[in-house]
């Protein structure tokens, strides 16, 4: 399995005007290869959602994406911190650590990484004090 | 129904008046929290929201509403009109609340 396509993309920390661009910008490029529209939309919830939390909850962080020669997309989140202190509460829909601030403008539902792993093919999370990854595949319909 | 349709049944203000108001309705999505709507919305959707921030745009576009319906009079800024025009998001103001926003739309057969 080749990849044919890679891109890398910067979250900033507390930086709501840029909200979603990455994930726009994830979109766009699935979208300018005729890449499959229903698998495009679950890559775009997971993306918003994981790209949101890098900025509502880390301290920003970077985020890759590969296209594979068979149509998989793999998205690596990785952000530098403060971590999840628990994870199993942390995926328990409804349950949320975001600040007022975040509240305010709507996010803080604590659906975002339920929703996440809800649409996504394989979902890995890993997180210490000294950052979180978080792997999502998705494969195309067949 | 399109969104043409519905602003000329309903008297609804369109906000970003340069845009094409031909997309498609097929239903509508209520809601504030963006992970719910993320979460649940569907393609061609009007979204009925009282969020004004310029978050809404992301989301809309990236769960491919066909517009946004900014409900109960919450306070629409020239800032984020402009942004929905330069991202080709359709965004109407419904001036009632949400509920009756739901209503009105569901009379329509939306």
């Amino acid at each position: 399995m080749a990849v044919i396509l890679h891109k890398d993309y910067k979250v900033e920390r507390d930086d709501y005007a840029a909200a979603g661009k990455v994930s726009s910008d994830i979109k766009q490029t699935l979208n300018s290869i005729g890449y499959d529209p229903k698998v495009m939309r679950r890559i775009a919830v997971a993306s918003y959602e994981s790209e949101i939390n890098m900025l509502i909850h880390a301290y920003g962080g970077d985020i890759t994406m590969d296209i594979m020669d068979d149509g998989q997309v793999k998205l690596v989140f990785k952000d530098p911190g403060p971590g999840i202190p628990d994870l199993e509460k942390a995926l328990t829909p409804g349950f949320s650590t975001a600040s007022e601030k975040a509240r305010a403008m709507g996010f803080g539902a604590g659906m975002g990484l339920p929703n996440i792993q809800r649409v996504t093919d394989d979902f890995d999370i890993q997180s210490s004090q000294d950052g979180t990854t978080l792997t999502l595949s998705f494969r195309p319909a067949k | 129904m399109t969104i043409r349709d519905l602003i000329e049944k309903t008297g609804w203000k369109l906000d970003t008046t340069t845009l094409d108001t031909s997309a498609e309705i097929s239903g509508a999505y209520c809601g504030d929290l963006l992970s719910w709507v993320m979460g649940n919305g569907e393609p061609d959707q009007a979204w009925i929201t009282v969020q004004v921030h310029s978050n809404v745009i992301a989301v809309a576009l990236l769960r491919e509403f066909s517009c946004v319906i900014i409900a109960d009079g919450a306070n629409v800024s020239d800032e984020l009109i402009r942004k929905c025009t330069d991202e080709q998001l359709v965004m109407l103001e419904s001036g009632i609340p949400a509920y009756e926003t739901a209503k009105v739309l569901a009379g329509l057969g939306i």
